[in-house]
């Protein structure tokens, strides 16, 4: 597998600040990876999802998507189009007065021909699952399909990677489920590459690594198992574990001999039957 | 509040519906020149006639075209008084020292029935249209004068924009004002300075979160490669079909017999 972005020593500044927002970063994320980035509030995991499509610009060392540097500003739209971003806000983010002209926005500003970006936004809104909303207005639409939305306009812009900023904060819990499944049938079905950047661990748990940040920097990094069983060191930083795992840590406090790693509420439910 | 739209466009399907935009602006900005061309009564026949043949194509009826002069009454009657006393002539009835005209209220007349042609018909062009095709049709028209320095692209963006957010801001306003109620606000009471100052704690909040808004909808658009009009293509392309044709030579033949009629009548 080849690398879809790459970080190298990467340090990130904001004009008005003296503290450095990022310090050495360092990472490589594989073409159809499924990668979330968890971190408390300040951690720099946001700042970290700007610099991978070009919003910002490192201050100090680089980033490459799919081998283009971020910080070359002719390549910026190549770099902006590889990379997609969908941000946390559903209702600033979308453009048009329809949800069709909306997920065409995109392809529109890449000048592909009209027939062509037809065909596009009929593939996006089925990948997401709109296809009977395309006519209508956004605003009458619930967060969570306001969400895929955005997600349809990324995608029709056909990109490798879908870097998603806290997608699912302003969203009720059937809104969130909407939006994290879309996310993992694109990654799983069309082989994009995904960066999710999330405060719920549950979202987490489901990615194919996880890196964890704190203070600008990237802390902990390996698959869901690896991170989420070192228990005390994420709360040391102020984060939460998925709830069974903060469960099986509590058992094995209480010297209950549980399996430390466990991640999803079906494995719980299992080796919970097997104890009694 | 959240039903709210724009020069309350009626959806549907009718012949009139399907005109390209830009077609309907512009017979629209061709039925205004020629309502001030017109310089008698028996000139009017031919808008009427306009009105009504785009009534049955639409199937908006006349009588709801009508409504949309009530909030425009005011300024109608004023033009008809003023024109009635203003113009000197042969008396006809004298109010103190204000006299009554055959002349003045020959032109009171002509001028009122001008104006209710001229607001009916362009209500045509908004009902007709939704805000979007108008949008589409506007900047394709302002387009050729780009070189000329007017933003065609800026400005009709601009406004897709504002479309798309008043629903946005409505619920928002909806929603800070219940929270500045339920802190003890008041926005109904007093009177109309009072009132105005009261509405301090509801602009504050939705003007800050409107630029907030703007700057997160800005980088957005960014993200999405949008880089202004150059190079960009539509999905949906402006066509002109026969239909438009139909309407430019029905229309042309509207205008021409109302021309020959200021020499003949």
């Amino acid at each position: 597998m080849t690398a879809e972005i790459i970080a190298q020593g990467v340090y990130y500044q904001y004009a008005q600040d003296n503290n450095l927002a990022l310090k050495d970063i360092n990472f490589k994320i594989d073409k159809g990876e499924f990668v979330a980035i968890i971190g408390p509030n300040g951690s720099g995991k946001s700042t970290l999802a700007k610099l991978l499509n070009g919003i910002f610009v490192p201050t100090k060392g680089e980033i490459y998507v799919d081998g283009v540097n971020t910080a070359s500003k002719e390549d910026i739209w190549k770099v902006r189009q590889k990379a997609g971003m969908v941000f946390q806000n559903p209702d600033n983010q979308i453009v048009a007065t329809v949800v069709e002209e909306d997920v065409a926005f995109g392809p529109e500003n890449l000048g592909i021909p009209p027939a062509e970006i037809r065909i596009r936004v009929r593939e996006a809104l089925e990948a997401v699952e709109l296809t009977e909303y395309a006519h209508k207005a956004p605003h009458l639409l619930s967060g969570g399909q306001k969400q895929r939305v955005a997600i349809a306009g990324i995608l029709a812009m056909k990109p490798q990677c879908i870097i998603l900023d806290e997608p699912t904060a302003m969203l009720d819990p059937v809104g969130r489920k909407e939006v994290i499944s879309t996310v993992k049938k694109l990654n799983r079905e069309e082989g994009k590459t995904i960066v999710l950047i999330t405060h719920f661990m549950d979202e987490a748990v489901q990615a194919d690594r996880v890196f964890v940040m704190s203070n600008g920097q990237v802390v902990m990094e390996g698959t869901p198992r690896q991170v989420f069983t070192r228990v005390e060191k994420l709360k040391s930083i102020g984060l939460d574990v998925p709830q069974v795992t903060e469960l099986s840590y509590q058992l094995r406090k209480a010297g209950i001999e549980i399996r430390p790693d466990l991640l999803t509420l079906e494995e719980t439910v299992d080796c919970l039957c097997q104890l009694l | 509040m959240r039903e709210i739209t724009i020069g309350q466009y009626i959806p549907g399907n009718s012949a009139v519906h399907r005109l390209d935009p830009r077609t309907k602006i512009i017979v629209t900005l061709f039925y205004m020149i020629l309502l001030f061309l017109l310089n008698n009564f028996q000139g009017y026949v031919f808008p009427v006639a306009f009105i009504v043949l785009a009534s049955v194509l639409s199937g908006i009826s006349i009588k709801y075209m009508l409504k949309g002069l009530r909030p425009l009454i005011f300024i109608i009657a004023l033009t008809f008084i003023l024109n009635i006393f203003m113009i000197k002539g042969r008396i006809l009835y004298e109010i103190g020292p204000l006299d009554l005209t055959y002349e003045g209220l020959y032109q009171g007349a002509f001028m009122a029935i001008r104006l209710v042609l001229l607001i009916v018909g362009t209500s045509l062009l908004t009902l007709t249209t939704s805000p979007i095709s108008l949008t589409d049709g506007i900047e394709k028209l302002l387009s050729p004068f780009k070189k000329l320095g007017i933003p065609a692209h800026e400005l009709a963006m601009m406004m897709t924009i504002a479309l798309r957010f008043i629903p946005t801001l409505l619920e928002e306003t909806d929603k800070i004002m219940k929270a500045q109620m339920a802190r003890g606000a008041d926005f109904e009471s007093g009177n109309i300075i009072k009132r105005a100052k009261n509405m301090v704690p509801l602009l504050v909040p939705l003007f800050i979160s409107a630029f907030r808004r703007a700057d997160e909808l800005a980088m957005a658009m960014e993200a999405r490669c949008y880089r202004g009009g150059e190079n960009r293509t539509r999905m949906k392309e402006l066509k002109m079909t026969s239909l438009d044709y139909m309407t430019y030579v029905i229309f042309s033949t509207i205008v021409l017999g109302a021309l020959i009629s200021r020499y003949l009548w």
